[in-house]
């Protein structure tokens, strides 16, 4: 019998929606909510044993929280370890895709599901992903590939394309009969031929983003101030990347009424930080917000802000930064957010 | 600016230079300070409305700059 661990988020383990994102790790019993369909699709020779659950926020915001999760995955003493469908969904998808690189390090096989344009996918690091739908309404087709993925994967061999497997694979050195030259020029040939979709080497992908809808009253809403100008306390104590940014930093306000010339510099790579460090408001205005929020312009400031150095990201770190801070600002209680770009 | 609307940006104000988004080295500290809070003001009024893709709500007088980096 293979034993089976599947790991939804909140929603999907019926413990609420967003005001259980911050919900920490759990587990249930058996299979829940999309496990008992999933169970039924791997059918006899697989036991869906136990549901991990934890909160979209909780998982994807706090550093142990991953850790937390694969070990109540590795308690279970699974053979097969099922992540999703995560859809489009932000940070279920980085979720998933961070259970399932930390399940491949510990040695649990795994596969994940969620939509192509899920940030989720380049977290992976090469763990294996599959296609799923844009939505629960795509819930069925969704768990078919998943299903059908997780026997492959079971069984020991590696899901491909053909199993629907998106995103970064692990790369493997083989030898080829057909030299570049004659590839390059094939797919040339094949693009006059009207063929817009082959390729060797699949570009970066920019996806659609719903506008969040208007605040109703700023004088009740709190208000973060975020960057991607690369402004750091004085002499960079977390070493932020002046380009090709993999992280972002959170540093405290604690109320006060600016930002003095001299104790924050930008970092920045990509343009002379020369006026930014004569007077940082140029980069995080955070004199005149604090204004604003003291005549009860709005409602208050978040009490730290967010920065990373947009210069040169991939679009893959950029677009896990936006989910990262749209949890964090989240949790923070920021009803909106004001981005300052360089 | 053209890069935050290709990308699909909701919301954006346009400002005066790459390197001092929220500022204006130009203007004198009290200049700059209130051409700071008017931006930020603007960014506000954005936050207030309803977009249904990407919007460029300029500054008056301020408008027709675009940026290109």
């Amino acid at each position: 019998m293979t034993r089976v661990v599947h790991y939804v988020n909140q929603f999907f383990a019926g413990k609420g929606g967003e005001d259980a994102a911050g919900s920490g790790p759990g587990r249930l019993e058996g299979p829940t909510g999309p496990g008992r369909r999933l169970a039924q699709l791997l059918g006899d020779g697989f036991e869906v044993v136990a549901t991990v659950h934890c909160g979209d926020d909780d998982a994807s915001g706090r550093p142990e929280a991953i850790d937390e999760i694969i070990a109540l995955v590795q308690a279970e003493r699974p053979d097969l370890l099922v992540a999703g469908p995560a859809f489009t969904s932000g940070r279920y998808g980085l979720v998933c895709a961070r259970l399932a690189a930390a399940a491949t390090a510990a040695g649990i096989p795994v596969v994940a599901a969620m939509h192509p344009d899920n940030p989720g996918v380049d977290e992976a690091k090469g763990a294996p992903v599959v296609a799923a739908g844009l939505a629960a309404r795509e819930m069925g087709p969704s768990l078919d590939t998943l299903a059908a993925a997780a026997k492959v994967v079971a069984a020991g061999e590696t899901i491909t394309a053909a199993d629907g497997r998106v995103g970064r694979a692990r790369r493997v050195s083989t030898t080829t009969d057909r030299p570049a030259a004659v590839r390059a020029v094939d797919l040339a040939l094949a693009r006059l031929a009207g063929d817009r979709e082959s390729t060797e080497i699949p570009l970066p992908r920019f996806d659609q983003v719903t506008p969040a809808p208007p605040v109703e009253d700023l004088t009740q809403a709190t208000v973060a101030l975020v960057t991607e100008g690369g402004l750091v306390p004085e002499g960079n104590p977390d070493r932020l990347e002046s380009a090709r940014a993999t992280r972002w930093l959170r540093y405290p306000l604690d109320g006060s009424e600016g930002l003095v010339a001299g104790q924050y510099q930008s970092i920045h790579g990509g343009f002379s930080t020369v006026w930014a460090n004569e007077d940082p408001h140029r980069i995080l205005p955070l004199d005149v917000a604090r204004a604003l929020a003291s005549d009860g312009t709005v409602g208050g400031l978040s009490d730290a802000y967010l920065v990373t150095t947009g210069n040169g990201t991939s679009v893959g770190n950029a677009r896990r930064f936006g989910v990262e801070w749209a949890a964090d600002l989240r949790r923070s209680g920021a009803r909106a957010a004001i981005l300052t770009a360089t | 600016m053209s890069i935050a609307r290709r990308v699909g940006a909701p919301r954006i104000v346009p400002t005066r230079g790459i390197p001092f988004p929220t500022g204006d080295p130009a203007l004198s500290p009290e200049e700059e300070r209130a051409w700071r809070r008017a931006l930020v003001e603007r960014a506000l009024e954005a936050l207030t409305t309803a977009v249904a893709g990407p919007t460029v709500f300029a500054m008056d007088g301020d408008g027709s700059e675009e940026e290109t980096g």
